[in-house]
């Protein structure tokens, strides 16, 4: 995987996982073309599509939230679909269903359990339980710091 | 939902606030004043006396974060952010991380501290830590970062004592510090150690190891060549698992679908496995894969099938690769024809992906030739009755496909529907490689005629009629297919099918003039039903109510004829050949077999009022221009309905079919090669009184779900086809040639060729034209030369026409001389729009 990205339907980016260098300027750019792109597909257009030299596979959440990932021409799209799917699922059981709001505001969090499923763009961790307890484990350490330390 | 983190309490609800009214502000210009006023305000905090706490830091490096996310830039807080590195908290460590993964900075000092810092998280023996770190060199991935770590990752990686979290994330780590820098990265020792990675334990570790073994062996596939057979055994477990024995790596009813998609690229990147006991474990495997994707679903979810689907293509991506790999073009025998076997219903649906996903037709051809190759028994009918259909109807892959099954049937060991399908392929089209000496006539017969004592009566049957087609195609084969014909294990065979062609063939062959046998083995039409059989075949299997969506509208088809234009006798160009097709054949023609909707049918050729208002339909003229070389073909088609015309041409008289059919209709399979469906069939006799320029319309007027539906179409009419082919000698040409030198009577273009600058296929577009072929009149070869007269009521145009192509510069310089300008002009127009 290349990026990904995860956006609002104002196309307002929510989260931007770079897994290719690039400068910050291009990362602007890109994301503003592609972001317009994506915004512009109507509903029952295909999951699919082809963009510059890469593959983008895209998925829209609850019709306000769309996950948008650049893959290479050799990669496998519906494994990637699955691997957005799998990632909201993470989301989703992580913050109890979801929504545009919890990665606004617990952005960290978000980032952090991307980075335990994935990593440097391919996939690390797919079981659900480890990935989660990666997580967990951080609350819970805070949770005790904030008892002893405080 | 809940936007609150646990433990977190007061202070996180009062910076949400703050971060609410951020996103809450109306303006842009709002919102910058509101967020600038939180960077006045963090910047003063952290240029304060006080030092600020872990956790206070935690906070505003956070904020600055967010507000970076936002789409500010930030200049400040870098510093902060790299002392959260140093504390041993985790959460402060992590947004540390997090903020200088983010917002690179290139500051030496900076870098410097930051990889301090990492080294020492690294070197902390704290799983945790250690896999922050490993995260932010894989994020980061600088120059930097690999010369200060990238000897470390591999040992981290290898070290028995190595947790299994922090080996999975050293493996993409040093994959993404390879992708980057590669020549930092240290292999050689730590190889073998990488590949037995692919035993372990852990699933989250074998997966992250695929990715890196990948990666690396393309650049040093000997190197890790032992990872073949791991990765195969590996598979194999997998695939052959449980749906409880994964636990959590099972994905909706998947076992480790991720894992096995990556084991299967990294298979694609050797040779197929020498040793016997890995083969065959691998082709079970693949067969299971095959199989399962035949199953009924597990589930109705998408994902599941999504998981399954995306493990089934990657393994067909195996199989292809391997049969390239096996069978080099000398045409020895294809091991993987050996090795696999699978199931039938599992190849429909690969050969209905296939054409669902197909981004042209030569790949598709290719593909389920690909798939008779490897997996012939178990190709049923409906598959390569498909792919006939399809050759059929495109004349753009034609070609293709008679050099492919050429090529297919030069394997020794070709299974027998190859030979079906090459055999009514070339008997069709083998025209088209006809021209080239290693697939000449005599040669494409011998080819087939070797397979023949090895099939069954079906097939020798084809072939037979095959060779009554060859005999027509070409001329120079006769005497020796009649001697096949005439012999005793045809005309005397014990099966009746076998000898009643073998004798009606021989008759025909011998008694009918080439006009008649032209005539009956005229190229195959296209067909009108564009619904796929092997899609009809599995609706049906599915049941009544998997019918389409579409067939609730009753189709109302009231289709109106209308020539468009006045015919008239004078000498001058007119535009329509007729006023014959105006009230004539009153009866229209309907073929049987439709369903009760097209009892509806109303043609009203009496009906002159002019509806050529409606512009023409979109897409006619490329089909039209079809037309100009052949008499069959698809006019028009859409998502309702397939216009096909059928014709026939002899003087300055010609014989239109126009056949109407409806699709998307609930098929009954009449015959397995035309699938029934609403069809209606319309007469036009045709007769040209004058030379002319343009085509007769046809507007088509039909009700569809309640709304009037109107279609224009130009007749495929063009005045070549009334172009009778004339021979004649070298002298007689360039006298006649030299007779029409007038500049008025010449028409000469030169155009770019827009079609390959095939030969056979030019010759046939020629004569298709209806111009005769003339050999050895222009003295240069490659050039072409023809001859013929327009036949018209009123008078009779001679016309002769001289090709010559330019390869290198892939362009054309056409000249045509006839008496009449008009039709000098005309046929120059229309025959270079032809290359």
């Amino acid at each position: 995987m290349q990026f990904m990205l995860l956006f609002s339907r104002q196309g307002k980016l929510r989260l931007q996982k770079w897994y290719v260098p690039l400068s910050d300027k291009e990362k602007k750019k890109i994301t503003r073309e592609l972001v317009q792109t994506v915004l512009a597909r109507k509903p029952k257009m295909c999951s699919f599509l082809e963009w510059r030299d890469l593959k983008i596979v895209y998925k829209r959440l609850y019709a306000s939230l769309y996950f948008c990932c650049a893959i290479e021409d050799q990669d496998n799209e519906l494994i990637t679909l699955e691997i957005i799917h799998r990632y909201v699922e993470l989301l989703d059981k992580y913050f109890g269903s979801v929504c545009e709001l919890d990665i606004i505001f617990n952005f960290e969090k978000a980032y952090f359990i991307l980075d335990e499923f994935l990593l440097g763009g391919e996939v690390q961790e797919t079981s659900k339980k480890n990935v989660l307890k990666a997580i967990e484990q951080a609350d819970l350490l805070q949770e005790v710091s904030k008892q002893f330390f405080d | 939902c809940h936007g609150l983190e646990q433990g977190t309490g007061v202070e996180r609800r009062g910076e949400g606030v703050e971060l609410e009214e951020a996103e809450g502000c109306k303006s842009k210009e709002a919102e910058i004043k509101r967020i600038n006023k939180e960077l006045a305000n963090i910047r003063s905090k952290f240029k304060g006396d006080k030092a600020l706490d872990g956790y206070s830091k935690k906070k505003y490096v956070c904020k600055l974060l967010f507000i970076f996310l936002l789409g500010h830039d930030i200049d400040f807080g870098h510093m902060e952010a790299v002392n959260l590195l140093s504390s041993n908290k985790y959460t402060e460590k992590q947004i540390g991380y997090l903020f200088i993964s983010v917002l690179v900075n290139s500051n030496s000092e900076l870098i410097r501290l930051i990889n301090n810092a990492i080294k020492n998280d690294l070197a902390s023996r704290n799983p945790t830590f250690m896999c922050l770190a490993l995260h932010c060199i894989a994020n980061v991935g600088s120059r930097e970062m690999a010369e200060a770590f990238a000897s470390e990752i591999p040992r981290i990686l290898v070290a028995g004592d190595t947790m299994d979290s922090v080996k999975q994330s050293a493996a993409l780590c040093l994959l993404r510090l390879y992708k980057t820098s590669p020549d930092l990265v240290p292999m050689g020792e730590w190889t073998s150690r990488v590949v037995h990675l692919l035993n372990d334990q852990h699933m989250g570790v074998v997966t992250a190891a695929v990715s890196l073994i990948t990666c690396l062996c393309k650049k040093n596939p000997d190197d890790f060549k032992t990872c073949v057979s791991l990765a195969v055994s590996r598979l194999s477990r997998i695939v052959s698992s449980a749906s409880t024995d994964l636990q959590d790596y099972t994905y909706y009813f998947v076992p480790a679908p991720w894992l096995s998609v990556k084991l299967l690229r990294l298979l694609q990147c050797y040779p197929p496995p020498e040793d016997a006991a890995v083969k065959g474990r691998l082709v079970e495997c693949l067969e299971t894969i095959l199989n399962k994707a035949q199953e009924p679903p597990k589930s109705k979810k998408v994902q599941h099938s999504n998981a399954k689907n995306a493990i089934l293509f990657e393994a067909i991506s195996l199989i292809i690769h391997y049969d390239r790999w096996v069978t080099p073009p000398s045409g020895a025998p294809p091991a993987l024809l050996l090795l696999l076997p699978p199931p039938p219903p599992s190849v429909l649906k690969v050969a209905i992906l296939a054409e669902k996903y197909a981004v042209d037709y030569s790949w598709y051809v290719d593909t389920i030739l690909n798939l008779i190759r490897i997996a012939g028994d178990y190709v049923s009918e409906e598959v390569w009755y498909r792919v006939i259909q399809i050759v059929i109807n495109r004349d753009d892959v034609q070609g293709y496909a008679a050099k492919t099954v050429f090529e297919a049937l030069q394997a020794p060991a070709c299974h027998e529907n190859m030979v079906k399908v090459g055999g009514y392929i070339l008997g069709e089209f083998g025209n088209l490689i006809a021209g080239d000496p290693r697939s000449s006539p005599l040669v494409q017969f011998n080819l087939l005629h070797s397979k023949f004592h090895l099939c069954s009566v079906a097939t020798r049957a084809l072939l037979l009629s095959t060779y009554i087609k060859f005999i027509n195609l070409f001329p120079e084969t006769k005497g020796t297919i009649q001697e096949v014909l005439r012999s005793d294990s045809q005309i005397r065979n014990a099966d009746v099918e076998l000898q009643q062609r073998a004798v009606e063939y021989l008759k025909l062959s011998s008694i009918a003039s080439t006009d008649v046998l032209a005539t009956v083995l005229e190229e195959m039409p296209p067909f009108p039903e564009r619904e796929s059989s092997i899609l009809a075949k599995l609706k049906k299997k599915k049941g009544p109510g998997a019918g389409s969506e579409l067939d609730d509208g009753k189709k109302d088809p009231n289709a109106e004829m209308n020539g468009g234009v006045e015919p008239t006798a004078s000498t001058a160009s007119t535009p329509s050949p007729s006023a014959d097709l105006l009230g004539l054949r009153a009866a229209p023609s309907a073929s049987s077999g439709a369903p009760p909707s097209s009892g509806n049918l109303l043609v009203d050729v009496f009906s002159d009022s002019p509806s050529g208002t409606a512009g023409l339909a979109p897409g006619t003229e490329e089909n039209f221009l079809r037309f100009v070389c052949k008499n069959n073909g698809v006019l028009f088609e859409n998502q309702l309905l397939q216009i096909g015309v059928k014709s026939e041409f002899r003087q300055n008289l010609g014989e239109l079919r126009v056949h109407c059919s409806q699709l998307n209709v609930q098929t009954k399979a009449v015959e397995p090669l035309v699938e029934g469906g609403a069809q209606v069939q319309q007469v036009l006799n045709i007769e040209c009184l004058n030379d002319f320029t343009e085509a007769p319309l046809l507007n088509i007027k039909f009700r569809y779900g309640g709304t009037l539906q109107n279609i224009t179409l130009k007749l495929p009419v063009t005045v070549n086809k009334f172009f009778q082919a004339t021979e004649m000698q070298s002298q007689d040409f360039f006298q006649r040639w030299k007779q029409l030198s007038l500049p008025q009577q010449e028409a000469q273009k030169i155009f770019k060729a827009s079609h390959p600058m095939d030969s056979e296929v030019t010759k046939a577009k020629l004569l298709g034209f209806g111009s005769a072929l003339l050999e050895k009149v222009d003295p240069n070869p490659d050039n072409y030369v023809g001859a013929g007269i327009i036949q018209t009521k009123a008078l009779q145009v001679g016309c002769l026409l001289r090709l010559e192509p330019n390869a290198q510069a892939q362009m054309y310089r056409l000249t045509l001389r006839t008496s009449k300008e008009s039709v000098s002009k005309h046929l120059c127009e229309l025959l270079s729009q032809q290359f």
